[in-house]
C-alpha cells in the first residue's frame, strides 16, 4: 500500500524539474519538452487524488483524459509555430527571438 | 514493503532521473527519446493506481504520437543535431532556484496536511467495472459528455489552426 504522499512528492519534483526546463532552456522545441513534463505533473496528481478519493465518482480520470487533449492539442500548434518560425528567421533558440521586444 | 511499494520506488526512479536527463541532454533527440521514458514511467504509475485504460492512452497518445512529433520537429528545425553554444539561456541559477523553491514550497505545504498518509480504498465493483464506468461517464449528458465534445472540437481547431500556421503561403 502507497500512502498519498508519495504520489504528491513525485509529481512535485517532476513539476519542479520542468519549470527549471521551460524557464532555462533556450531552444524553443526543449521548451515544450518540458512542459510536457509539467503536464504529465499534473496529471500523476489528478489520477492519484481520484484513486485515494471517491472512486465511485470518475470525474478525476475524465479530467486527465481532459489534460491528454489539451497537451496534444497545445504541442501540435506549438511545433508548427516553432517550424513557421524556423522557417521564417532560420532559429529556433527563444533568446533571438526578439522581435515583440522593445 | 510490498510489491506496490518497490514498483512505485523504480518507476519514480525512472521518471525523476529522464526528467532531469530531458532538461539537461544537448542532443534534442536524445531529450525526446529520454521524454519517452518518463512517459512510461508515468503509464507504469498509473496501471499502479488502476487507471488501466489511462496507462493504454498514454502510451499510445503521449509515446505514439506526441513524442513522435517531437522527433519530427527536431528534424525539421535543426541543421545539427548537436547545436553548438549553450544549452542554457544566462538566466538559469534563477530558473534553478526557481524550480528548488518550488518544490520545497510545495513539500512545506502538504507536510502541513493531514491526509498525507491516506491509502486507497476499496474499488467499489472491482478494478474491471472502472472501464465500462468510464465510457459512461465520458458518453453520458449528465455526466461529462459536454466537456468530451469541447475536448474534440478544440482537437479539431488545434489541427486546422496548426495546419494553416506550418503552410507555406508562397
Amino acid at each position: 500500500m502507497i500512502p498519498l504522499s508519495w504520489y504528491l512528492y513525485l509529481s512535485a519534483a517532476l513539476f519542479s524539474i520542468g519549470l527549471f526546463g521551460v524557464l532555462a532552456r533556450r531552444n524553443a522545441v526543449a521548451i515544450l519538452l518540458s512542459v510536457e513534463l509539467m503536464l504529465n505533473a499534473v496529471n500523476i496528481n489528478l489520477v492519484a487524488f481520484w484513486r485515494y478519493g471517491n472512486t465511485a465518482s470518475m470525474a478525476g480520470q475524465v479530467f486527465a483524459i481532459i489534460v491528454f487533449a489539451v497537451a496534444a492539442a497545445e504541442v501540435a500548434v506549438g511545433l508548427s509555430l516553432i517550424y513557421s518560425i524556423y522557417r521564417r528567421r532560420n532559429t529556433v533558440i527563444a533568446d533571438e527571438l526578439d522581435l515583440m521586444k522593445w | 514493503m510490498d510489491a506496490s511499494q518497490v514498483i512505485f520506488i523504480l518507476s519514480a526512479a525512472l521518471i525523476i532521473a529522464s526528467a532531469v536527463m530531458v532538461v539537461s541532454t544537448r542532443n534534442l533527440i536524445q531529450a525526446a527519446l529520454w521524454l519517452i521514458a518518463t512517459l512510461f514511467g508515468v503509464a507504469i504509475l498509473y496501471a499502479v493506481l488502476d487507471a488501466g485504460f489511462l496507462a493504454v492512452v498514454q502510451v499510445v497518445v503521449y509515446i505514439g504520437a506526441i513524442a513522435i512529433m517531437f522527433i519530427f520537429a527536431v528534424m525539421l528545425t535543426s541543421k545539427d543535431m548537436r547545436d553548438k553554444g549553450p544549452q542554457v539561456n544566462a538566466s538559469w541559477p534563477g530558473a534553478a532556484l526557481l524550480g528548488l523553491l518550488t518544490f520545497g514550497g510545495i513539500f512545506v505545504i502538504l507536510s502541513k496536511w493531514d491526509g498525507l498518509g491516506k491509502l486507497p480504498g476499496e474499488i467499489p465493483g472491482g478494478a474491471d467495472a472502472l472501464l465500462a464506468k468510464l465510457g459512461v461517464a465520458l458518453t453520458s449528458p449528465e455526466l461529462f459528455v459536454l466537456p468530451f465534445e469541447v475536448a474534440s472540437i478544440l482537437l479539431l481547431a488545434a489541427l486546422i489552426g496548426s495546419v494553416y500556421v506550418a503552410m507555406n503561403k508562397k
